[in-house]
């Protein structure tokens, strides 16, 4: 199996590599359109922050390619976020795959929210063998609204959806590099999908 | 709410080696830190912290070898610090797997810091430490380790850092700190009411019911302890039955 993390100098690859790894999975990581157009799987990491990761998309030319691939392709917090039409973290302008909003978490709570929270009405193979209301962990400040394209959610402050599918497209908020032997079983999934 | 507290064994680490006399007997060597990272993160440690206490430029590259060994084998997330004081520095721990880096002196020196790297690497990565010590009153801030004083109030500090753009802040109360009598739980919680960014409560862990004391008369969003925890006193399973049975969200 071809999987290829898209390299456009996100932080949290070598934690996704390592991940695989554990797996027992090698993952290229590249930039290159070929080899992402023909891999099996293409997961899209994200740490950092939201425009400069866009313009960095734009400058490897791989903001026009993500959109037309066919095959399963899983994007990781940040990742997630670049999936949707808009964000609010530097007022900028998503891939637009998902038709929704990325938006900051406000009121009288902890931001960023660090740590581990729980999933729930999760309806998606990729979550296949994950009980309901599993911790998996999360850091982030902007999170995506309740919506339809929802396979999971979580609460904090509000019910939000931490996990995103349409498509060939998935989307997960949290890190399942970092969340233990849950992330490790929705990786897993997400391999076989 | 259903974001639970942190449970952070904290280990030191000298000459890539874990100290302070840690006997575990699971382990064939207790003084590798990678055997202890995975022992803890099996029995539900919720996040680790490295602190380099040699931290010599001779030893950063052993840092940075142990670094990726841990990245390599845990599957939770782990802070790294002790002796960082650039942007280079933070690159190259982060590049190698570190989910977060923990800055304490470096940053009070020259607090621009922060800004700099919450903007190249984003905050949720950028930790600051902060060792205070009450005085007359009136909570000041300690650099290198507790061995220098300063003039300046805890309160003010912990604005500015969080202003600055740090993602967590990691205050340990040099009064309670070793002495086994729970944590300094009013000075968490002032800290806690009047900063939006997440505490990391370090400094006095001795029993179960000191963590329960500080998640809810502290108000930490974090807790960090070390001899507890390697010598065996608490198990983290245990600790972590009592939070939940004392209504505290916990990952069980």
């Amino acid at each position: 199996m071809k999987i290829v993390i898209i390299d456009y100098g996100s932080g949290n690859i070598q934690s996704i590599l390592f991940a695989l790894q554990r797996l027992g999975h090698k993952a290229t990581v590249t930039n290159n359109s070929i080899i992402i157009k023909n891999a099996d799987k293409v997961i899209f990491p994200g740490v950092g922050q939201a425009s400069s990761a866009m313009l960095k998309l734009q400058e490897f030319g791989v903001d026009q390619l993500i959109p037309k691939l066919r095959q399963p392709v899983l994007g990781i917090c940040l990742g997630m976020q670049l999936l949707c039409n808009h964000t609010e973290e530097g007022n900028t302008k998503g891939l637009g795959i998902f038709d929704l909003n990325v938006v900051r978490f406000s009121g009288q709570l902890k931001i960023p929210q660090i740590g581990w929270n729980t999933i729930y009405n999760l309806k998606s193979p990729l979550f296949e063998g994950i009980h309901e209301k599993e911790y998996v962990y999360l850091v982030h400040s902007y999170y995506v609204p309740f919506c339809e394209e929802a396979i999971a959610l979580t609460d904090y402050g509000r019910i939000y959806a931490s996990a995103l599918q349409k498509d060939n497209f998935y989307g997960v908020q949290f890190h399942p590099e970092k969340s233990s032997t849950a992330g490790d079983k929705i990786l897993t999934n997400f391999l076989k999908l | 709410m259903t974001l639970a507290k942190r449970i952070i064994p904290c280990l030191d680490i000298k000459d890539g080696r874990t100290v302070k006399g840690i006997n575990f007997k699971e382990l064939r060597d207790a003084g590798d830190p990678v055997a202890l990272a995975e022992l803890y993160s099996k029995e539900g440690a919720d996040e680790l912290v490295f602190l380099d206490i040699s931290a010599t430029e001779e030893n950063r590259k052993t840092l940075i070898n142990l670094v990726s060994s841990v990245a390599e084998k845990i599957n939770i997330p782990f802070t790294v610090g002790g002796g960082i004081s650039s942007v280079q520095d933070v690159d190259a721990l982060l590049q190698n797997g570190a989910d977060k880096v923990s800055i304490n002196s470096a940053v009070f020196k020259n607090p621009h810091l922060i800004n700099d790297l919450a903007a190249k690497f984003g905050s949720q990565c950028v930790v600051v430490a902060i060792d205070a010590k009450c005085i007359n009153g009136e909570w000041l801030v300690y650099l290198v380790g507790g061995k220098v004083p300063t003039k300046i109030n805890l309160f003010t500090w912990a604005k500015e850092v969080e202003q600055r753009g740090a993602g967590e802040i990691l205050f340990t109360s040099m009064d309670n700190d070793g002495t086994k009598n729970g944590f300094a739980n009013d000075a968490l919680a002032s800290l806690s009411s009047t900063l939006k960014i997440p505490i990391i409560a370090s400094g006095g862990a001795g029993n179960i019911s000191h963590f329960v004391d500080v998640f809810q008369k502290g108000k930490a969003d974090a807790a960090i302890a070390a001899s507890v925890f390697h010598f065996k006193e608490i198990e983290i399973k245990t600790l972590k039955t009592e939070l939940k049975n004392n209504n505290i969200a916990t990952r069980l």
